[in-house]
């Protein structure tokens, strides 16, 4: 696509007219003054308030997107920004050489650079304009009442329940570290019943779809007059304008200054940890007076050190909502565990763990560094039962497998670090069969430890780290638990 | 000279490991643009195929095959309309799932680059084939602006071979939504302009999928009926 400027105003044409640019050759780019007046399309505001949109996601013709910025309703940015001679994809943040490639384009007639990262969300390329609102916003009614929900929440929810309402109320920034199995959602009620009184914009993000998925319905549940926007890859609420968003943080990556206040869930989960694009799109959807809220079981270190030093604004739920400590993780030692895998053996002491587990009926979740050596140590365990399963994260059975161990059965799951969190199965026994492995960070055993124990019936459960020699995350990790356990009881958050 | 440059993998973006040796240093160096893991997951077309759209005939069962021919070219060559306008088509891989997830980011998506990874590929296979004329499979304008790029020609264009755009295409709705009589029984959707010079010439149409040939035998149609001597085509996927 290409642009000229005439009387201080973009034109955008799909014909390559004479003095055109690409978007991205103009130092600046004139945005025309609001045009109190005109009467602009609510459908489209709607569908552009606080995104950053391609001209190809409008079902509206160029004329009327032109319309709309002339009156100063839309603005236009330029897709790919220079920061000097170095490319930057203006949606996903990306600037490492090897995410762009150039292509001979149709649009403008000439060798265009475009961003290969976000490519999924459509491509964007040197003259490829994002289109954003610039209008007011939707004028929205909510009910008096919003939150329906009628649960009592624990002390320790309780707390933190007041700072997340502050937070949000107050523009601020807040961690909520809480132990897994405390509660987090029901923690943001009411922070979210205040932001929304307040007619704030609100989004609950998190990195993984799985999480996306769990929580549409129960804030639905919470909020049944509230319109609720879920958006992931394939979902259908992409154009829905709602006072509450729940999104994956890829998806923000459509949003621009669009929210009062992000409640981010497990701040610490792949892949929003390792993809800088994800990072950028949150702080790109936040608008530059807004809250941010950053919900996690197991911090990493450094935001650990930041907590403990006053750095950072956070509160601790130390306990679970039944009262009941954390299961503290038992090290036992396996020998070279590996080289016995070899001869299709396991050691003895993990074995007679198994067993004792199979004598009383008690389900188990087993975990294993890395997938060969899981599915070698599944036909040795079939010697046992060939009640078992072994699940990964390219299983394409996996959810089935997961249903299984729910239902009952299958009496043990094989898995990877991919069920370290966001399952819960009510009354099960963990073992970690190599915790040496670097995979095993302290927040992913600290994770893993926290799938047992975690119904009101069954508080208690057995989590044992098999080893062939410590390794600081496994102590880290067990300091960690017994660090929280020692404060639910001091807080008074912990029946003993 | 890049002595150990990091290459990325076109379609997986994982680095590439240069060879590092003697006989590595010395040659010049082949640029490697799909890690091995990727390439493996290509499947290459060989053994026993059908004589004319290079289906695998081993995939087939017998009742789909006669003599050297697969049914579909069977039921085209007794065709009296159609019969003997396409000599030969060759197609690179069969359209797997993981072929399918490529081809849909390339020419869906738009990921340009990806043409370079099949160009290699090309170019080696053309090598030494006697044409005059590479004529990539058209879109028609609307399609072209909405990809913004053809995906025959970038073909070409990576393979450093000569596009002659010879032909154009009137706008229709997208092939794939159509099925197999749909496609067979459509007019015709090609024009040659009218500058094109194609008498007595041997061409090779490029297209990227070979799915049930009617759009190559269209193309190839036109093309022998305006005068050109032979008509082969060339595709990444069948």
């Amino acid at each position: 696509m290409r642009f000229r400027i005439e009387n201080n105003k973009l034109i955008a044409g799909k014909s390559f007219a004479p003095n055109s640019l690409r978007i991205s050759q103009f130092n600046i780019i004139p945005q025309p003054p609001l045009n109190p007046n005109f009467s602009f399309n609510p459908e489209l505001q709607k569908l552009l308030i606080g995104k950053q949109l391609l001209i190809d996601d409008l079902p509206y013709q160029l004329e009327e997107i032109q319309n709309h910025y002339d009156h100063g309703y839309i603005t236009f940015r330029k897709g790919i920004e220079y920061a000097g001679k170095t490319p930057v994809c203006a949606r996903c943040g990306n600037n490492e050489q090897q995410w762009f490639a150039i292509y001979p384009c149709t649009r403008c007639g000439e060798d265009c650079l475009y961003c290969r990262k976000c490519l999924m969300m459509g491509r964007i390329s040197e003259c490829t304009p994002l289109i954003g609102w610039n209008g007011p916003a939707p004028d929205s009614s909510l009910p008096s009442k919003m939150l329906e929900w009628q649960g009592t929440l624990s002390q320790g929810q309780l707390e933190a329940s007041e700072r997340v309402k502050n937070a949000i109320l107050q523009n601020k920034e807040w961690l909520i570290w809480a132990v897994c199995g405390a509660g987090k959602t029901e923690v943001l009620f009411a922070g979210i019943e205040a932001g929304l009184a307040a007619n704030k914009r609100l989004c609950i993000a998190a990195p993984r779809t799985d999480v996306v998925l769990e929580l549409t319905p129960r804030l639905k549940a919470a909020f049944p007059n509230i319109l609720v926007a879920s958006l992931y890859s394939g979902s259908t609420d992409r154009h829905l304008y709602a006072p509450l968003t729940i999104a994956t943080t890829h998806q923000l990556q459509r949003f621009y200054h669009a929210f009062d206040a992000i409640i981010l869930d497990e701040v610490d989960a792949f892949p929003y940890t390792v993809e800088e694009s994800l990072q950028q799109a949150v702080i790109q959807a936040r608008k530059q007076e807004s809250a941010m809220i950053y919900l996690t079981a197991t911090p990493n270190a450094k935001w650990q050190k930041e907590c403990l030093s006053g750095k950072r604004a956070y509160t601790t739920i130390p306990a679970r909502f039944h009262r009941h400590p954390l299961p503290i993780p038992e090290f036992t030692w396996c020998g070279n565990w590996q080289k016995r895998l070899k001869k299709n053996k396991l050691p003895p002491n993990i074995l007679t763990w198994i067993k004792k587990r199979l004598d009383e009926g008690k389900q188990a979740l087993i975990f294993f560094p890395h997938i060969p050596l899981m599915e070698k140590a599944l036909p040795v365990l079939w010697a046992l039962t060939p009640n078992i399963e072994a699940v990964h994260a390219e299983d394409p059975e996996r959810k089935e497998k997961v249903q299984k161990m729910r239902s009952k059965e299958i009496a043990l799951l094989l898995t990877t670090t991919i069920l370290e969190r966001g399952v819960t199965f009510p009354a099960i026994d963990v073992a970690v069969v190599g915790a040496e492995d670097g995979i095993f960070l302290e927040s992913a055993l600290v994770q893993i430890a926290g799938r047992a124990g975690r119904s009101k019936d069954h508080p208690t459960g057995a989590v044992t780290f098999f080893h062939y020699g410590k390794t600081e995350a496994m102590i880290k990790a067990r300091r960690q638990i017994m660090s929280m356990n020692r404060e639910g009881v001091k807080r008074g958050l912990i029946d003993l | 000279m890049k002595l150990f440059q990091q290459n990325h993998c076109l379609i997986c973006h994982q680095a590439i490991l240069p060879d590092v040796g003697w006989q590595a240093i010395f040659s010049i160096e082949k640029e490697q643009l799909i890690c091995k893991e990727c390439e493996r997951k290509f499947e290459k077309i060989d053994g026993e195929t059908c004589r004319i759209c290079s289906r695998p005939l081993h995939l087939l069962e017998e009742k789909f095959r006669h003599g050297d021919l697969c049914h579909d070219c069977f039921r085209w060559e007794g065709d009296e309309e159609w019969k003997g306008f396409l000599t030969e088509n060759h197609s690179l891989f069969l359209y797997n799932d993981f072929l399918k997830k490529v081809m849909a980011k390339f020419k869906f998506r738009g990921d340009y680059i990806l043409a370079r990874g099949f160009a290699l590929y090309v170019k080696e296979l053309v090598k030494n084939v006697d044409t005059d004329l590479f004529v990539p499979i058209p879109l028609s304008e609307e399609r072209l602006y909405e990809r913004g790029f053809n995906q025959a020609a970038a073909v070409l264009r990576e393979a450093d071979l000569p596009s002659s755009e010879i032909l154009t295409r009137i706008h229709s709705e997208k092939q794939s939504k159509k099925s197999r009589n749909e496609r067979i029984h459509l007019p015709q959707v090609f024009n040659l302009k009218h500058n094109a010079d194609i008498q007595g010439k041997k061409i090779i149409l490029i297209d990227d999928i070979y799915t049930t040939g009617s759009t190559l035998r269209h193309a190839a149609k036109l093309l022998k009926q305006a005068g050109a001597e032979s008509i082969h085509s060339l595709t990444i996927a069948r």
